[in-house]
């Protein structure tokens, strides 16, 4: 009998969270064990053809991680839910739109003209820029398009489930792949990590106090046995899933957001504003102007880039409008 | 839509001891006011999570209009010291989104305050009018 069928994509993505399988150590052979792997272009040699030949639901399930910033990336993705059982997000990237969501903050035009023309170590005296068909000794190579919109993996197809993590830590992992193996999934849809956020995993102290402004975290004199966000280091644990066992803030670090919202939050930005405007207030409130409110607050920088550094495109807005 | 026809919706969330109850009087005393504003009665301008505001915008609102009790009034003591941060903060935001600031307004309108809410609403309703309506969902994209 032939073993059930697996394959593992990147779309969008660094690579990391290829590595995040590698970090399975032996435990892959127990995967290799009990599936075939079909496709995994990072490490064995596969074509898009070798997928295309399957029949359609033929792959048990498919790993994708990686975002969709490309045309190729959006035709792979079609494909491999075309041919998958089960197609799982893997990932920050695929899960929500990860940090190259944040391109959505620009516009693709910007995002070319400011990588091949405008950044100061980037030699590109001719002005070449990227085409989308090329000829070259008579052949016609066809590239693809970037795409205007940087989206999160089921926005352009039916996700099953999600693992979340930039990358996913080994624990969330294995416990997806046991899941897998054993054949006890939960309902569709579901984020296969714990329902706690990352506050709850974290064992610093936490004293419920107020600061009157937002430090950073090289400042200077950080108790790193305290709450960091309570010391005014904008820290994303309570807008964040747990599951990573707080792995940055145990490391002295503040949690950046990486595996989403907590079930009982819609989206990562507006959870983190009211959290951090429940800690960073200007003394003496009571008698302090507008002015004064909006100075205290002016020390975070850069909130949307903070807040939505992994969800952009699955938030409510999504992206940068142009409103005149 | 053409700039003439253009008609602003702007979701008002009120505070059910000053804000409300001053809409109330404004609405007793006969005051006539735009109808632009769509209110929604809430226990305190604290309870105003910042996810009501995306959700308002992205369903299609031109503006969010956010009214509580006067700094030192609140019912609860310090709910719309909270609004004031959050409020303060989500405008940032919204112009790092590329979204207008003003179409986000917080302001203190007393129970006593009815003449100062129909003000506050004809003053908005005009600001929105000449911002145009929302680029969110449907609107030009910088593409």
């Amino acid at each position: 009998m032939s073993k059930p069928k697996i394959a593992f994509y990147w779309a969008g993505s660094c690579g990391g969270c290829e590595v995040a399988v590698v970090d399975l150590g032996e435990k892959i052979y127990d995967v290799v064990d009990a599936f075939d792997i079909v496709f995994w272009p990072v490490a064995i040699d596969t074509k898009y053809d070798d997928i295309r030949n399957l029949e359609d639901g033929e792959i048990e399930v498919c790993f994708f991680n990686g975002c969709i910033r490309n045309e190729e990336n959006e035709e792979i993705a079609r494909l491999l839910r075309q041919k998958s059982k089960v197609m799982i997000a893997f990932g920050s990237c695929s899960h929500l739109g990860g940090i190259p969501g944040l391109g959505n903050l620009s516009s693709r035009d910007e995002t070319l003209d400011y990588v091949y023309r405008k950044t100061p170590v980037f030699g590109n005296e001719d002005g070449t820029m990227p085409c989308t068909t090329c000829v070259k000794d008579g052949n016609t190579i066809d590239l693809p398009a970037l795409r205007t919109e940087v989206s999160a993996l089921d926005d352009v197809v039916d996700v099953d489930y999600y693992i979340p993590g930039c990358p996913p830590p080994l624990p969330v992992i294995e416990g997806a792949v046991a899941a897998l193996m054993s054949g006890e999934l939960p309902r569709k849809g579901a984020v296969l990590s714990t329902e706690k956020t990352v506050c709850d995993e974290c064992d610093k102290e936490k004293r419920k106090k107020m600061v009157g402004k937002a430090r950073r975290i090289y400042d200077d004199d950080v108790d790193t046995s305290l709450c960091l966000l309570e010391q005014g280091i904008p820290c994303m644990g309570p807008a964040t899933r747990g599951g990573c066992k707080a792995a940055c803030p145990s490391a002295n670090m503040p949690c950046t957001g990486c595996m989403g919202p907590p079930p009982a939050s819609q989206e990562q930005g507006s959870r983190m504003v009211t959290a951090i405007t429940s800690l960073i207030a200007v003394e003496n409130e009571r008698e302090a102007t507008a002015e004064e409110v909006a100075e205290a607050l002016a020390s975070l920088r850069d909130p949307v880039g903070f807040f939505y550094m992994y969800s952009l495109p699955t938030s409510f807005l999504k992206r940068r409008y142009n409103d005149e | 839509m053409t700039e003439e026809s253009f008609e602003p919706k702007i979701v008002g969330f009120l505070c059910n001891w000053c804000s409300y109850a001053g809409a109330d009087l404004a609405g007793t005393s006969r005051t006539k006011y735009k109808p632009n504003v769509r209110v929604i009665r809430v226990m305190c301008s604290g309870r105003v999570d910042p996810l009501f505001v995306l959700k308002a915008f992205e369903k299609g609102a031109d503006g969010v209009l956010i009214a509580g009790c006067h700094p030192g009034d609140c019912h609860y003591m310090s709910g719309n010291y909270k609004t004031r941060r959050r409020m303060e903060l989500m405008r940032r935001m919204l112009e790092q989104f590329g979204i207008n600031p003003e179409r986000l307004r917080l302001e203190w309108v007393s129970a006593a305050e009815g003449a100062r809410f129909a003000h506050v609403v004809n003053d908005m309703t005009e600001k929105i009018r000449e911002l145009g309506p929302s680029p969110i969902n449907g609107g030009a994209t910088d593409e």
